[in-house]
């Protein structure tokens, strides 16, 4: 079981692209060789900003959710495990439903590899790879007291809008804590000029 | 109902976020958490036991049936192979006996003294060559030997001898006569 009191932190604003987290990713004996984390560009012609993306081990996992294999579970602890490789048909159903494109499709083995926060870690109370190298600590693994005190400007939030969808999870985004009060979820889609409050699936039964 | 098994308890919500009880059946057989995905019932691992155990006497008794109907099976009659003329001495001849799909391999090693054997290895049943010079049936599969006069396995893989059919001389007329099992 991992231990409940550690947590995990990611402050895109502190990302300063060095590829460090990338590197140390492959290392992780989950899924040896490969990188599971995305170090993303925000807007690359006109920002060198990037942003680690990690699994955000969702409440209500969408990779889990479309799986047409029954292929991805999650553990007792929360942690949304890459695809059963017995099961996995390499459908790239996830890849396309995550709302934060993590799941990746590995065409040569036909398996769905995810993030999984280092299962191997920190089930065992360790960090997770990436977090132990950022030298900028924008992937911070630890104790809600200790981000409250390292980061009194930002405050952690772990509830995003997709469109209609609102998610929970288990990783935590740090937010800007401005003079506005902080808003009880960051509306991800608002800034693609997708209205929110409307469900495209109305009326379909599930 | 049972009171539930914390490990397994359910963490994971539907998107609706309506409770378990209020969602499709499907949710159920098909759970995200993997504690309730390893799950197995004791009621369902009974009755995998109890279905695995009837096949198993099923089969037995599969089994019995067979044997007892073999052993019921009526003698096959005395059926003509051919005539004197038409083997040599040294030479082999193909017929079905007892019915009609079963090899069998007649060779006369003198005058008056015929043998056969039918034809089906007893390893894994290819059909087997008379070799009346080196006094040997010879199955070219796996290399099995038997003895010419008493289907005895000299070499090779196969576990039994070569079952033997009866030969009788009347008038000319070459008839079988029956099939021995187990040996010369």
């Amino acid at each position: 079981m991992k231990p409940d009191h550690l947590q995990f932190f990611v402050d895109p604003s502190r990302c300063i692209g060095c590829q460090a987290c990338v590197q140390a990713c492959t290392e992780c004996d989950t899924h040896r060789g490969e990188s599971m984390i995305h170090l993303e560009y925000l807007n690359r012609s006109e920002s060198i900003q990037t942003v680690p993306v990690v699994c955000m081990h969702c409440e209500q996992p969408t990779c889990a959710e479309v799986c047409p294999a029954d292929a991805i579970k999650r553990t007792a602890d929360g942690v949304v495990q890459s695809a059963r490789k017995p099961r996995c048909i390499a459908c790239g159903n996830c890849v396309v439903a995550c709302p934060f494109g993590v799941p990746e499709v590995y065409e040569d083995r036909k398996l769905m590899m995810k993030c999984d926060m280092c299962y191997d870690r920190t089930s065992i109370g360790k960090k997770p790879m990436c977090a132990t190298v950022c030298p900028s600590q924008a992937l911070f693994y630890g104790t809600a007291e200790e981000i409250a005190r390292l980061r009194p400007m930002s405050s952690p939030t772990n509830r995003f809008q997709f469109g209609a969808q609102t998610i929970t999870t288990r990783v935590f985004v740090m937010a800007p804590r401005g003079p506005v009060t902080i808003a009880p979820l960051i509306d991800v889609t608002a800034s693609l000029g997708a209205s929110t409050g409307t469900d495209p699936f109305e009326g379909v039964e599930i | 109902m049972a009171t539930p098994v914390p490990e397994r308890e359910t963490i994971t919500l539907a998107p609706d976020g309506r409770p378990a009880d209020q969602q499709p059946a499907w949710r159920q057989d098909f759970p995200i958490d993997s504690p309730q995905d390893q799950y197995v019932e004791r009621r369902d691992f009974v009755k995998f036991l109890t279905l695995t155990s009837l096949a198993f006497v099923v089969g037995q008794l599969w089994i019995v049936a067979q044997s007892w109907r073999r052993r019921r099976r009526v003698p096959a009659g005395a059926k003509r192979i051919a005539s004197l003329s038409e083997i040599s001495i040294g030479g082999s001849l193909v017929f079905d006996y007892p019915a009609e799909h079963d090899s069998s391999v007649l060779v006369r090693l003198a005058e008056s003294e015929f043998v056969a054997f039918s034809q089906k290895c007893t390893h894994l049943s290819c059909a087997v060559v008379p070799k009346p010079a080196e006094g040997v049936f010879h199955c070219p599969c796996h290399e099995g030997l038997f003895d010419l006069r008493t289907g005895r396995v000299l070499a090779g893989p196969p576990p039994r001898p070569l079952p033997r059919v009866l030969v009788e001389v009347h008038d000319g007329e070459i008839y079988a006569t029956g099939v021995t099992t187990g040996g010369a």
